[in-house]
């Protein structure tokens, strides 16, 4: 029978498999039983406490104890919302604002950070909630009330007005990603993941749900490695991880740091990246030393639930540029000109539109934002059809592959994590003591330089910067300058402010 | 020691590393900028860093902390 409640994979397998470890950290490791256990205690707390069609904010260091309490707010029929214990607090705050959740699980690492919150409503200890008693009858009830459009999560994404964006997605499409991404990557019971994307993004959906569809393992490798990374390939092995899907950016380091000389990762067999590019030279020392694997390039925004696109490199690839190749099983991915008309024709540019169950319910309680960039398919005219505007810029190769090219405004990547550099502008320009703010991003280098007017010294802006940005999203370079050129309009030059401090 | 300090601040031209220290202050090299940090410091004092010490931070938490590193990598 058709799948309509990702928690139908948490049932089957841990009947299935009890005992084998699903999600494994530094300090803990579940199995499946055990994590199914978790996860209807601290569903029937959520149920007894009187939650239900909401958000619960699932503040919690990373580990497996957060995913078995995202699986235990679906059992109450709630919707979890991770939030980071680094994210600073004016962030959790305005996400707060646009959430309004009455229920927040946290643990002993984020407590003191919740303390200092403007929250009033329940806050639950983890540790607890898995003491419960747990109400079958009750869980039953909930899940026989559930359809497929319910939401599952909902993880914030930069927003250029310096709101965050909240994206939620709903179990079906969840499901359909799921299903279609794994049969691409070939996961099966054998499958062991070294998972590198943070929890409080879609990235993560790539382990978290293949995990439990199979049976799979998850390893959460320690976040350290991926700054100082002569341990990971180690650890890699010592786990025989055979499948990664991580940002260019940590393969890239990797590659650049040698480590591949001195060790090779023994057991990769799938090595999927995306996000961002990954330099050819890199790109290649990783085929070097992982010559068994398979390397498959993803592309994919958080509205269209996770990956949308993927091209899997022959084996004599020896192009300088990756392609994103095309969609996945049931999703549609095509190209728009500023006519609303359909690009076919090699080498033309056009937007990347989205359209299938894959589309994300949008924008949490931001109609405004949604009706802008979840459209009807100006395609079609006959029915109600929505499909994603991504802001991508894409043009097809001679062999009808994609490639990427550019944005269309000023979101950009770094580091994996997509960022508006209108919300660090809007950060600045909160600070007392800036009178104005521009935010530009060297892609050559990778650097986000912010210039301003004001005074205030650059340290002070730092220091008060840091309070309202995650540290991904802060500026590597400030200048103070007298006042911001203007062009001939009224705006901020942004091109001549490019000229000056960008070389 | 000066520079090294050029190299420091220019990925980070907003940090104090006079006294900055990760032990105290948090962490603030990213992946990326690793990279650059090393690449930058071989060029500059003609040493090689083995893979082995690139998994320690006790050798990178402080401007201090690296130039040590890179006084022993002198040396060998």
């Amino acid at each position: 029978m058709q799948r309509i409640n990702v928690l139908e994979y948490l049932d089957e397998i841990a009947a299935r498999l009890p005992d084998k470890p699903a999600f494994c950290g530094d300090d803990l490791q579940l199995c499946f039983g055990t994590l199914d256990r978790r996860s209807r205690a601290v569903g029937t707390a959520l149920a007894l406490g009187g939650f239900y069609g909401e958000p619960v904010v699932v503040f919690m260091g990373k580990g497996p104890a957060a995913v078995s309490a995202f699986f235990g707010t679906l059992r109450a029929g709630c919707f979890y919302v991770p939030l980071d214990e680094e994210m600073p607090r004016h962030r959790i705050e305005l996400i707060f604002g646009m959430l309004r959740p009455r229920a927040v699980i946290y643990d002993r690492s984020t407590r003191a950070a919740l303390e200092g919150l403007d929250f009033h409503g329940t806050a639950l200890l983890y540790d607890d909630l898995i003491q419960t008693e747990v109400d079958a009858p009750a869980l039953h009830k909930i899940r026989a009330k559930a359809i497929d459009t319910d939401p599952i999560y909902v993880v914030f994404t930069s927003g250029s007005t310096g709101k965050p964006k909240g994206v939620a997605a709903c179990h079906r499409s969840v499901i359909d990603y799921v299903e279609n991404l794994s049969a691409v990557l070939r996961i099966d019971e054998d499958t062991i993941f070294g998972n590198q994307a943070p929890l409080y993004v879609d990235a993560c959906l790539k382990e978290l749900f293949p995990t439990l569809m199979f049976g799979a393992t998850t390893w959460f490798v320690p976040k350290s490695y991926f700054s100082f990374p002569s341990k990971l390939v180690e650890f890699l092995n010592a786990k025989r991880v055979n499948t990664v899907c991580w940002v260019a950016s940590a393969f890239t380091m990797v590659a650049a740091l040698r480590i591949l000389d001195e060790i090779r990762p023994e057991y990769l067999r799938t090595i999927a990246f995306g996000s961002e590019v990954f330099p050819g030279k890199q790109l290649n020392a990783w085929r070097k030393a992982c010559p068994q694997a398979r390397f498959l390039n993803l592309y994919g925004p958080t509205e269209a639930t996770g990956m949308s696109c993927y091209y899997e490199l022959p084996r004599d690839f020896d192009g300088d540029k990756v392609p994103i190749g095309g969609p996945f099983r049931n999703t549609d991915v095509f190209l728009l000109d500023e006519n609303n008309a359909r690009v076919e024709a090699p080498g033309l540019p056009g937007e990347i539109c989205i359209r299938g169950t894959c589309l994300t319910l949008g924008y949490y309680a931001d109609p405004e934002r949604t009706a802008q960039s979840f459209t009807q398919n100006p395609l079609n005219t006959h029915f109600d059809e929505k499909i994603y505007r991504t802001g991508d810029l894409a043009q097809y190769n001679d062999v009808g592959e994609l490639m990427f090219l550019s944005r269309k405004d000023y979101q950009i990547k770094r580091a994996g994590y997509r960022i508006e550099l209108g919300e660090i502008e809007s950060a600045a320009h909160s600070v007392e003591g800036v009178h104005a703010a521009c935010c530009l991003f060297d892609d050559a280098k990778k650097k986000i330089v912010l210039c301003y007017a004001g005074t205030i010294s650059r340290a002070e802006l730092n220091e008060a910067l840091k309070t309202k940005l995650p540290q991904y999203m802060m500026p590597n370079v400030t200048h103070q300058l007298e006042t911001l050129p203007l062009t001939p309009n009224g705006k901020i030059d942004r091109n001549g402010l490019k000229e000056r401090y960008m070389v | 020691m000066d520079e090294l300090l050029a190299i420091l601040n220019d990925l980070y031209p907003d940090v104090d590393f006079a006294t900055y220290d990760a032990r105290v202050d948090g962490p603030l090299i990213q992946s990326m900028e690793m990279v650059e940090l090393i690449t930058a410091i071989e060029e500059k004092f003609d040493v090689e860093f083995p893979p082995s010490l690139m998994g320690d931070p006790e050798h990178f938490h402080s401007a201090a902390a690296i130039w040590e590193l890179i006084q022993r990598l002198e040396d060998e």
